[in-house]
């Protein structure tokens, strides 16, 4: 595991005794007690996932715009203040070269943060489109720390941390300020249903802010909280994983990320395709499905409708806040409706599953 | 990590404890830690043959599944069912309630080719990288 890539926390999950595993050429912590015991800590009360691995590229000058709006499906114009966007960002073809947050810092400068695996072939990509615009594009990955602070009792953990008024930051806000005296983007996003915060920071500064938030948070109940529960939270929660729901050539609609492609807003790239997509209508559609028969429904594991195979599992797992087998799966359009039987062909043997709504699970309001 | 004595070991993680022309087969608890949360198991019937090398089940953790492998030959004459409703067993139990099958040995030698304690001690090591 010589050539996988480190965060800067990698010291502290191994002195944690946290089970170190490959993902997307970084080595990273999957757990750190157990999955499950994690998961439900972040459901209950809270947990901090060390992020650090994601990527962080900036676009900045007087066509930063102009070029986020090309490379992105949703609309950037929405991207002002202090509100972030969610968007795919499409091949000409409509598949996806990666999803992502789109942070506006001001006048010509945008900050976006990617998927780990994707930060080179996403850097090489936007450089590509960026010839004839008047901008400069950096990686600062590996400069940039990430956490993730996620679960009902975020917010009161990282409020004596901070001057900065964290309860009037809405969902999908940011706002900049100190956390423990290290300079923080702070921002009201996450990637496991629960309200919680994500703070980028100087790498440097890593191993202090991850210490001194675990030490405030403890009283609290704050764990840290590792790959494995990260995915079973999204999961649940029914957001999507790159190389998973999304990729080359699986398509944002196909995704059901309908609201995220703003065909409105002018030209962009995939536009062409995605718009022949919504006309004809989409060839495939993700679904949710949760077993009725035991087992589990793993990636790639073929679905069935009466006997035909119809599709196959894009993520599935154990959901354990449901206590329920749980799957998305990428079906072809039209064959099976919501509260519809299926089959999932596990390992060979065919085992029932129901078609259910999005998301699995939902934050209780307050 | 515990392995006790009197047990014998498979290069593949699983135990055997033998009782005259029986054995008694589980993972051990350096499989079970590797895998983590367990959460489904797929048992074999009572009266399958098996060979030695034959993979006889599926032991399912959070993140993924793995076969189980008949460490020696024989007819399968008991299984745990209770498993099935318990995975979780196997992490907190994994030589008394975490146990999987018993089987009738086609080949009672067999048993000879198996790690002792010690010779298995070393091999979890050599994996581990220590």
């Amino acid at each position: 595991m010589a050539d996988l890539k480190k965060t800067p926390l990698y010291g502290e999950h191994v002195a944690a005794g946290a089970k170190m595993v490959e993902f997307g050429g970084w080595l990273m912590p999957v757990q750190y007690s157990s999955i499950i015991e994690e998961h439900q800590r972040v459901r209950n009360c809270a947990g901090l996932f060390d992020v650090s691995h994601m990527g962080e590229i900036t676009i900045k000058g007087p066509d930063a715009l102009a070029l986020v709006q090309k490379l992105l499906t949703n609309d950037a114009d929405r991207a002002t203040g202090d509100r972030v966007i969610y968007s795919p960002m499409c091949y000409p073809d409509g598949g996806v070269v990666d999803d992502l947050l789109v942070y506006p810092r001001g006048e010509g400068e945008y900050l976006l943060v990617v998927n780990a695996g994707n930060i080179d072939k996403d850097f090489a990509w936007i450089q590509e489109n960026a010839s004839g615009f008047r901008v400069e594009v950096s990686n600062i990955s590996a400069a940039t720390a990430q956490l993730a602070l996620q679960g009902p009792r975020a917010l009161e953990i990282l409020r004596p941390l901070t001057r900065v008024d964290l309860a009037s930051l809405g969902y999908y806000r940011w706002t900049e300020g100190q956390v423990l005296g290290v300079h923080c983007l702070i921002s009201r996003t996450g990637y496991t249903g629960e309200d919680g915060f994500e703070l980028y920071f100087e790498a440097a500064a890593a191993p202090t802010m991850w210490r001194n938030i675990l030490a405030a948070g403890r009283e609290a109940g704050l764990v840290p909280a590792g790959l494995g529960a990260r995915d079973t939270l999204r999961l649940e929660a029914a957001l999507p994983l790159y190389g998973h729901e999304l990729g080359p050539d699986i398509s944002p609609l196909e995704a059901g990320l309908h609201r995220f492609v703003r065909l409105e807003k002018g030209e962009f790239n995939g536009r062409e395709a995605l718009a022949a997509q919504r006309e004809a209508g989409v060839r495939r559609q993700l679904v949710g499905l949760t077993m009725i028969d035991r087992g589990i429904p793993r990636p790639e594991y073929p679905v069935l409708a009466a006997g035909k195979e119809i599709g196959y599992v894009t993520s599935g797992s154990l959901a354990p806040t449901l206590g329920q087998n749980i799957a998305l799966a990428l079906v072809a359009a039209g064959t099976v409706s919501t509260g519809g039987e299926v089959e999932v062909s596990i390992r060979g043997r065919v085992n029932r599953a129901r078609v259910v709504k999005l998301p699995f699970y939902r934050r209780p309001k307050k | 990590m515990n392995f006790p004595a009197h047990l014998h070991y498979s290069k593949d993680h699983e135990w055997v404890e033998v009782d005259g022309n029986r054995a008694r087969i589980g993972i051990t608890d350096y499989a079970q830690e590797s895998l983590g949360d367990i959460v489904f198991v797929e048992l074999p019937q009572v009266g399958d043959e098996l060979a030695t090398g034959d993979s006889f089940g599926v032991v399912e953790s959070v993140k993924s599944a793995s076969d189980v492998y008949a460490p020696v030959g024989g007819k399968v004459v008991a299984v745990n069912e209770a498993l099935l409703d318990a995975p979780q067993d196997i992490n907190a139990d994994p030589y008394g309630k975490g146990w999987m099958i018993e089987l009738e040995l086609s080949d009672p030698s067999e048993v000879e080719s198996l790690m002792d304690a010690s010779a298995y001690l070393e091999l979890v090591k050599e994996e581990k990288g220590e």
